[in-house]
């Protein structure tokens, strides 16, 4: 008897729990169903309804109709949306029905029904289990200022544990605030200051959209402070912006002008094929490159350190031979040597022309060099970041050359006065030679760096060479510090000078102060002083 | 004043004008008289391609005026050619009228394109031929006054100043590159009518350009000589041998050297003016750094200091330019730049230099 | 002492100049009188020719005033309105303009206007070309005129040199070591010369050879480390214990 009556019961909860589940899905289907229609008022609707519902398909629902793959069949208004593969999913059971549905209608999206949705899908995944996406439906909620999110942020920021996670619900949750005109005001005073405190552009946006008109007097003084402070940091930003880039342009400009102002101090030649020099050191980069990824692809990010020693050697020995069979023979004579330059500059820029084409070609960065760093908004990117480290190391390891090394010596003695060097037995020809391949080598190296930032083609070297002249001639010669200082400075000025006046018309207004700077001191910055510096 | 011709002017200057003045005549004639059948015609084409050499020339002239005579090397005179050059460029667009692609008789085409309203500033009045001609003169001497006394004062010489002026070529490149300058942008002024009411693509309105810059070299020939053997002259060489020297001897270097400067830069902006119509188009290119690095090639091939070498130099070395970019093209830059290094290293007088070298030589003149 | 500013044709009145340190010139004083021959001598780095720097302006003095004619101040002129003041220099090494004829050094050096417009339509006039004859025959290179001035001995540089000199016709003739490289004839010349043309002429001479000074028979002032240590006639200096010392040895 007992037996039969356990049986009976469990027949029952069988029926019953099928019941409920038929009813449960019932009425899945029913709000499911609110979404197949053509009218936009009742599809918005039906987002909320499923977004508030709980179904495990909910979200996939809504991602489809926001993919516009969501359709329905006319005859019984069953929801269907189309998967990856193409094929379509029955919504309310989230399984491939057996066989293909027809006569459907794709339920159709507005822009009201998209930011319903957007708002829908954000509050949804607001409970996500990743915090990257709950996140993610915090700022959604954000840029979407949905009034109808704020119950669901507010039940998710009395749970949130994530702090950050946590900031981020509670910006969303101000963003809403702040403009909801029926809000408390404290609520829309705090929101402001929230907003102060989060200080990026979009937040200054919505500040800004405060006014007499929609807000209370004490609201519309917070949103006000708010704005201001927001308004000095992102000044201060630019600036340090700015100081970043400019400290970035000198140490490309300090890369390629050293060569040219140790050749020039020493040997008080302008030598006008410097650019081609740099231009040889990229296209060795380029080179080592090729080979790399042809016979050991692995080996890529050690392209450059390969590149750099290979890249000084090519233009040292290039300048060794253009010094030995032409600047030899021009000793005395500066401006030939401007003139016999210039055409040994035109004859590399032809060479390498015919030998690797007139086109641009690529040289890659490694996986050191890619990416960005954000610090709270100031952006550093690990190429250029790399580039002024290379160029501080460059410079500190000139100094020691210059003030270390027994070369290093006698340039500086020739610099200084050569005449009474070569009576003190130093051999100039030779630190002549010497320089001109040390300065060229250094050339090479800046090529290498070059090769990251800009275009390698043979013209690289003449987008370089007038501000390297510049350089040398704000900095003066004769002492690397004035090089490293002119550079910096030209680089920070320019970066400085471009939002204000653009590009262009920056560099020509920096050419003119430079033509009147050396009015004042026409040797440059660090000018060599005393009675045996007649040039 | 005949009396200082007849004293300063040798068999070289002599020859030198008669032949510019002889072919200003023969030319025109050999083109627009003598029939296309004959052996000795000149095709129209050939005018003009000669009459640019002669506008280049005339820039060696003035370059030559400058470097040879004062030591000054100036790497950006294509600056005032090319200033020279944009006021006639000016002047011939305001001509087109309502024959352009807008139909617009006060804007130039590309003004329309950009959506202007009404002519800048900087156009006014360059309709009227003589203000045009005020201009071509004016806005190069302008600009080499102003230069020239901030860079002549502050004492900066040599190696400095020509990078200096390189900067200037360079500075205004990147300026008139510019759409919103008002001078055409990257595509320069060009599709000229005509000029004072002759159709710019005639024969006859060529061949008469043609005589007009053999005309104008031998006018600028006439007076550049006039400078150098005036005291004036003799002043510049000392400036250029020993500069400082001549200060101590109470010479005001600075006002010398602005002086020859400008007038160097006017004669550049006359030769730019004639060179604009005969070639068709001016664009910003025209200021680029190696056009006017290029133009100190001449002087030196044809030899600095010697005012006709630098008119042979320009002609010679652009006619080896049109000869091989046309055969072999590639080789063109191989040439240039081993020219440099030649001329310099070896050649250091250039041709004419050299040659007047030997004839002392064979004269038995006076050790030089 | 105090001395009448405008009687004098250069006071020098505590100019210091230091090069990166070193100090040139020390707080130098000195006065030349109007048409008065004056010879400095010195050891090497006395700051000799740093103070015909800082007369002629090619060089600034730290401190000091330098005052010409009585009113003039140098030290905010440049070098060609020094010269064109009436002050002429003759330097150390010759610079005499090389690639030029030995006519033409004069011709450019002889006084008259020097604007640059002056000398674009300017003739020569009789009275410069006299001037110049006259000069020639004094330095006696008359016969040289039409050679190049490169090709002249070194001894005949410095006369030509003194030539431009005299052609200038200047106020105050600052001479650096004129008779260095120049027979005992030749020096004899010169000395011979200097002292004829002061008086219009005020001279300041720089030398070494002692025996040149002697014959210039004027006021000796002996610099050392950039100040005057002794002055007066040469054989009181010569007898002064100090200038001996640093100077002429015993």
């Amino acid at each position: 008897m007992l037996r039969r009556l356990f049986v009976i019961f469990g027949l029952v909860v069988l029926l019953a729990g099928g019941a409920v589940r038929d009813s449960y899905a019932d009425d899945a289907t029913l709000t499911l169903k609110r979404l197949a229609t053509d009218n936009y008022a009742d599809i918005e609707l039906g987002i909320a309804a499923v977004a508030a519902s709980g179904l495990p398909s909910a979200e996939a629902v809504l991602n489809a109709l926001a993919d516009s793959r969501l359709s329905y069949r006319s005859a019984d208004k069953a929801l269907f949306f189309k998967d990856a593969s193409g094929s379509w999913i029955d919504a309310a059971t989230n399984t491939m029905p057996a066989e293909q549905p027809s006569g459907l209608k794709p339920v159709k999206v507005n822009n009201r029904v998209r930011r319903a949705l957007e708002a829908a899908l954000g509050s949804m995944t607001l409970m996500a289990a990743d915090p990257q996406k709950r996140i993610a439906a915090a700022e959604a909620v954000f840029k979407s200022r949905d009034v109808n999110t704020l119950a669901a942020l507010e039940s998710v920021i009395a749970k949130e544990q994530d702090p950050v996670v946590k900031r981020h619900f509670e910006e969303a949750r101000a963003a809403v605030l702040l403009l909801k005109v029926d809000a408390p005001e404290s609520d829309r005073v705090a929101a402001a200051e929230r907003l102060g405190e989060r200080g990026d552009q979009d937040s200054l946006a919505l500040l800004g959209a405060v006014s007499e008109a929609n807000a209370s007097a004490n609201t519309v003084v917070a949103a006000k402070l708010a704005a201001k402070g927001i308004s000095r940091r992102l000044a201060l930003l630019s600036t340090v912006q700015n100081a970043w880039y400019g400290l970035s342009l000198g140490s490309v400009l300090l890369l390629a002008a050293i060569g040219l102002a140790i050749t020039f101090g020493v040997m008080g030649i302008i030598n006008m094929a410097h650019g081609e020099m740099v231009m040889l050191g990229a296209y060795t980069t380029f080179v080592v490159q090729e080979i790399i990824r042809t016979k050991a692809p692995g080996l890529f990010d050690w392209s450059l350190p390969i590149a750099i020693p290979l890249a000084f050697c090519v233009s040292a020995l290039v300048g060794l031979l253009i010094e030995r069979t032409i600047i030899r023979y021009l000793y005395g004579r500066p401006l030939e040597t401007l003139l016999a330059t210039w055409g040994v500059s035109l004859m590399l820029q032809q060479a390498v022309r015919s030998a690797f084409g007139a086109n641009n070609r690529e040289v890659g960065a490694p996986s050191y060099m890619s990416g960005v760093w954000d610090l709270n908004g100031f952006q550093i990117t690990y190429g250029r970041l790399w580039i002024i480290l290379f160029g501080l190391a460059v410079f500190v390891a000139l100094l020691g050359v210059m003030k270390g090394t027994s070369l290093g010596l006698k340039m500086r003695a020739v610099i200084q006065n050569r005449r009474m060097a070569a009576a003190m037995g130093i051999r100039t020809p030779l630190v002549d030679a010497l320089t001109f391949a040390l300065g060229s080598g250094v050339a090479g190296i800046a090529g290498v760096a070059l090769s990251q930032i800009d275009n390698v083609s043979p013209n690289l070297g003449q987008s370089y060479i007038i501000d390297s002249f510049l350089v040398v001639v704000f900095g003066g010669v004769g002492n690397l510090w004035g090089t490293l200082l002119g550079a910096l400075s030209l680089g920070l000025a320019n970066k400085f000078l471009e939002p204000i006046a653009g590009a262009v018309l920056g560099k020509i207004i920096l050419l003119a102060v430079i033509i009147l700077f050396i009015q004042r001191r026409p040797r440059g910055l660090f000018a060599l002083k005393g009675r045996a510096v007649e040039q | 004043m005949i009396t200082f011709f007849i004293r300063h002017f040798d068999r070289t200057a002599i020859g030198f004008v008669t032949t510019l003045l002889l072919i200003a005549v023969v030319v025109p004639l050999l083109n627009l008289v003598v029939p296309e059948s004959s052996a000795f015609h000149i095709p129209t084409y050939l005018v003009s391609l000669w009459g640019k050499y002669l506008a280049y020339a005339l820039l060696a002239l003035a370059l030559d005026l400058v470097w040879g005579y004062c030591g000054i090397l100036s790497l950006g005179h294509g600056a005032f050619f090319a200033l020279g050059g944009y006021a006639m460029g000016m002047y011939l667009m305001r001509q087109i009228g309502a024959r352009g692609v807008y139909a617009d008789p006060v804007l130039p085409d590309f003004m329309v394109f950009l959506n202007w309203k009404e002519l800048p500033i900087t156009w006014y009045f360059f309709d009227h031929i003589g203000y045009t001609l005020l201009m071509i003169v004016l806005v190069p001497s302008v600009v080499a006054f102003v230069f020239g006394w901030f860079a002549f004062r502050s004492r900066v010489t040599g190696v400095y100043l020509s990078i200096i002026t390189q900067s200037l070529t360079y500075a205004l490149l990147l300026a008139f590159f510019r759409n919103d300058m008002g001078f055409g942008g990257n595509n320069g002024l060009t599709d000229f009518k005509d000029i004072i009411g002759f159709p710019v693509q005639a024969a006859s309105t060529r061949a008469t350009l043609f005589a007009l810059t053999s005309l104008f070299l031998a006018l600028g020939f006439l007076l550049a000589r006039a400078m150098v053997v005036s005291r004036f002259g003799q002043i510049l060489a000392s400036i250029r041998d020993a500069e400082s020297r001549t200060r101590f001897l109470g010479y005001r270097v600075e006002h010398y050297k602005v002086l020859v400067f400008v007038v160097s830069a006017a004669m550049a902006g006359i030769a730019g003016a004639l060179y604009v119509p005969q070639v068709g188009i001016i664009n910003p290119s025209e200021f680029s750094p190696s056009n006017s690095i290029e133009a100190v090639i001449w002087v030196a091939v044809g030899g600095r200091g010697t005012l006709v070498g630098a008119a042979i130099g320009a002609v010679l070395v652009n006619f080896a330019k049109t000869w091989l970019t046309g055969s072999f093209p590639e080789l063109w830059l191989y040439g240039l730049g081993a020219l440099f290094i030649l001329v310099t290293l070896f050649l250091p007088k250039g041709i004419v230099g050299s040659l007047a070298v030997v004839v002392q030589r064979m004269k038995g003149g006076s050790a030089a | 002492m105090s001395v009448d500013l405008t009687d004098s044709i250069l006071y020098v009145d505590a100019v210091s100049v230091s090069f990166d340190g070193f100090k040139a010139l020390n707080d130098l004083s000195f006065v030349v009188g109007r048409g008065e021959l004056r010879a400095i001598i010195g050891p090497n780095g006395a700051g000799k020719t740093t103070m015909m720097d800082i007369v002629t302006g090619k060089t600034r003095p730290d401190n000091g005033m330098v005052i010409f004619d009585g009113s003039i101040d140098l030290t905010t002129r440049d070098e060609s309105a020094i010269a064109a003041l009436g002050i002429g220099r003759k330097f150390q090494k010759p610079t005499v303009f090389e690639g030029q004829t030995v006519e033409d050094n004069l011709l450019l050096a002889v006084e008259g206007p020097r604007s640059a417009w002056s000398s674009l339509f300017g003739w020569r006039s009789r009275v410069t070309v006299d001037h110049v004859l006259e000069t020639l025959s004094t330095i006696r290179l008359g016969d040289l005129k039409h050679r190049l001035a490169g090709s002249l001995s070194h001894g005949q540089k410095q006369w030509l040199e003194i030539g431009m000199l005299l052609a200038q016709n200047p106020k105050l003739l600052l001479v650096d070591e004129p008779v260095a490289g120049m027979t005992d004839a030749e020096t004899e010349e010169t000395a011979r010369l200097l002292t004829s043309i002061a008086g219009e002429h005020a001279v300041v001479v720089v030398e070494h050879d002692m025996s040149f000074v002697r014959a210039l028979q004027c006021k000796v002032t002996c610099l050392h480390e950039g100040s005057v240590l002794a002055e007066g006639s040469i054989d009181a200096v010569s007898a002064n214990d100090r200038v001996i010392d640093v100077y002429l040895g015993r």
